[in-house]
């Protein structure tokens, strides 16, 4: 059984749109789903809503979001944070933004461990120590002491992995860990994660804009335009055969390695006009029950 | 190091600033009409009689002269002999300053702890009818000063519904055991409850008329920034992890929250101090504020020069307080 499987999942902005339409998707233990599709389809809505922490603009309206079988959203809010809290985690986007300014690195790294899951401060210390430790970091004592704006940006994003995998979580959201780094560190924070997932058997939810990272880290993907999942494949068969027209010219517009001057084609307006469609198609659908 | 830098930084143009204070205040209370000697006289006295008393007080010399006189005893920490009074100026300014201190300090604990609460109220419950209900009551409390809040307060619970004190320090017929001007501290650490009880009796009301804007400028600054802080990354990076609202705001969103507050209570609470002049009055309280007025109806030249370089001094001290503590709580500052 799938650790986490999201059922029909919607979403729609208070009196608005909606953000997501049924969504379904599973995350197997240990696995890793790229979650990939145009800038606002609502990829890092999905990890939000997993993680509990959808903007208060917005509502689910239909659907199960099942972690370990247990429906999150039957659940009371304070049972359902304590559960996402221990077994899940977050690696988020923006490195310089998502620690505290005016905390140490090391509470801010131990105090899951310590506040919600009951361990010792000195436990949870040494586990600190272990975890810089594996993402790299030199002089890990020195780092626990430091504030954030002492330390690079690569430096923070590694600790926030470090941070993420503390409490050998079952499942970890990363909304696009990279962009917001440099090119030159992007790759190796890439490889990072990649291993650190593979050694700890987490299964991981992977959003990115970025189909050649999506070949190299995942095994399943899902596309998702405009809130709906367009396909859900193995990563194998959506490279070799894409099964929708929109993954094809996904697919067409990702330039390759083997010919890096093919350049750039935008998604044809056609695929785009026949995805709307379909969009709209589910609307009217969902409006007539 | 970067410490000492600030203070000295802070100690130069302090003193500055007070020259500054010094030379316009001297100027100013001598063009304004008036005559001390005048006042203080029986009427029918002679030209010689005032003459003779100008003398004695060195008020027949010229401004300049004068001026150079009172600055030199100054610099020696004489202020020079209250007009009223014939006691020096210092030793009278500094015996009413605990009250004011007292007072003022009280006021802002209030303020803090009023307003503070609002704006933890109000962010716990953003977006619903307990955050309207804060903004309204935030609305109401700036917009009436604080001298209306004294005369409000001094209704409801001097006359409607007796129980505090309206005018005085305290008790008078009390006996009090004190070495130290500080009242309200010196009663705590002498474990006398029931002394501490009486001069809280009678300095809640002044106090809180002193606190009612300061806290609605807290709770509606603080409530803004806190707002803001609660939708930034390394909040929502808290609340993945299983953390609930209320640690959330204390924990992860309160400090940085009140890092932008902190610099305008600091101004805030010079004006609040300057308040205590007509609130004092107001409440018949004997501090430096209802001092200064008395000073200033009976034109008593060299103690208002006393009492209003003091309030100089204590406001330049606000100031300093507050730079410092933004650094403490700023990290990014402190390792600067
Ligand atoms: N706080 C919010 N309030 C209202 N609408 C929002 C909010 N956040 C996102 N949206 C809307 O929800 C939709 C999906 O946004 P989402 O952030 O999930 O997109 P995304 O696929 O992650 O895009 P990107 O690649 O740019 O991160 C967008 O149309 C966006 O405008
Ligand atoms: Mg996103």
């Amino acid at each position: 059984m799938s650790f986490l499987s999201i059922r029909n999942l919607s979403v729609r902005l208070k009196n608005g749109p909606p953000l997501l339409r049924r969504v379904s998707l599973d995350v197997a233990a240990g696995e890793v789903r790229g979650l990939v599709g145009e800038s606002g389809a609502g990829k890092s809505m999905i990890g939000k809503a997993v993680l509990g922490i959808l903007p208060p603009s917005v509502q689910i309206t239909e659907g199960e979001i099942l972690l370990d079988g247990t429906d999150l959203l039957r659940l009371s809010p304070r049972e359902s944070r304590r559960r996402i809290g221990a077994s899940c985690a977050l690696i988020p986007q923006d490195p310089l933004t998502a620690l505290n300014p005016s905390h140490r690195i090391g509470p801010q790294i131990t105090n899951r461990l310590v506040d919600i899951l009951g361990w010792t401060r000195a436990a949870a210390d040494a586990r600190a120590i272990d975890l810089l430790a594996e993402v790299q970091i030199s002089d890990p004592a020195r780092v626990l002491r430091s504030y954030p704006h002492e330390l690079s940006g690569g430096m923070r994003q590694r600790i926030l992995i470090a941070s993420a995998f503390a409490a050998e979580p079952k499942l970890i959201v990363a909304d696009e860990p990279t962009t917001a780094l440099d090119v030159t560190v992007q790759k190796q924070i890439l490889r990072l994660i990649a291993g650190m997932q593979a050694r700890h058997g987490t299964a991981l939810l992977f959003v990115t804009h970025d189909l050649g990272v999506v070949s190299k880290v995942c095994q399943k993907l899902s596309v998702l335009y405009s809130g709906l999942v367009l396909e859900d494949s193995t990563v194998t068969d959506f490279f070799t055969a894409p099964r929708h027209a929109y993954s094809a010219a996904l697919l067409a517009a990702t330039p390759k390695y083997t010919d890096p001057d093919a350049g750039l084609q935008p998604v044809p307006d056609a695929v785009i006009g026949a995805v709307r469609a379909e969009v709209d198609s589910f609307d009217r659908k969902a409006a007539h029950g | 190091m970067a410490f000492l830098r600030i203070i000295l930084l802070r100690v130069l143009t302090t003193l500055v600033t007070l020259a500054g204070v010094a030379v316009i205040v001297f100027f100013v209370i001598r063009v304004v009409p008036g005559n001390p000697i005048a006042m203080m006289l029986p009427p029918g006295a002679t030209e010689d009689d005032i003459a003779r008393l100008s003398a004695l007080y060195g008020l027949d010399k010229p401004m300049v002269t004068q001026f150079g006189i009172w600055l030199a005893g100054v610099m020696q920490g004489d202020f020079g002999t209250s007009i009223t009074t014939r006691q020096p100026v210092l030793g009278l300014v500094l015996g009413r300053l605990p009250a004011t201190l007292e007072l003022s300090i009280m006021a802002l604990v209030m303020a803090v702890i009023l307003g503070g609460s609002a704006a933890l109220i109000g962010t716990r419950g953003r977006g619903t009818r307990t955050e309207g209900a804060i903004d309204v009551a935030n609305g109401m409390a700036l917009s009436v000063p604080d001298f209306l809040w004294g005369l409000v307060l001094m209704l409801v619970f001097g006359v409607l519904l007796p129980v505090f004190h309206i005018s005085g320090r305290v008790t008078p017929s009390l006996d009090l055991p004190f070495t130290t001007g500080f009242y309200l501290f010196e009663s705590l650490i002498r474990l006398r409850f029931d002394l501490w009880a009486d001069l809280v009796a009678h300095m809640f009301m002044p106090a809180l008329a002193l606190a009612i804007p300061l806290a609605a400028i807290i709770g509606q600054l603080l409530k803004q920034s806190l707002k803001e802080t609660m939708n930034l990354d390394y909040v929502t990076l808290a609340r993945t992890k299983g953390y609930g609202e209320t640690h959330v705001i204390l924990r992860e969103a309160l400090r940085n929250a009140a890092l932008p507050t902190l610099t305008l209570v600091g101004v805030q609470f010079t004006f609040l101090i300057g308040g205590t002049v007509i609130i004092e009055r107001l409440f018949s309280y004997e501090g430096l504020g209802n001092m200064a007025i008395d000073a200033v109806i009976n034109r008593d030249l060299p103690l208002i020069q006393g009492i209003v370089i003091l309030f100089a001094v204590i406001f330049t001290a606000v100031n300093l307080i507050v730079d410092l503590l933004y650094a403490v709580l700023n990290p990014r500052l402190r390792h600067a």
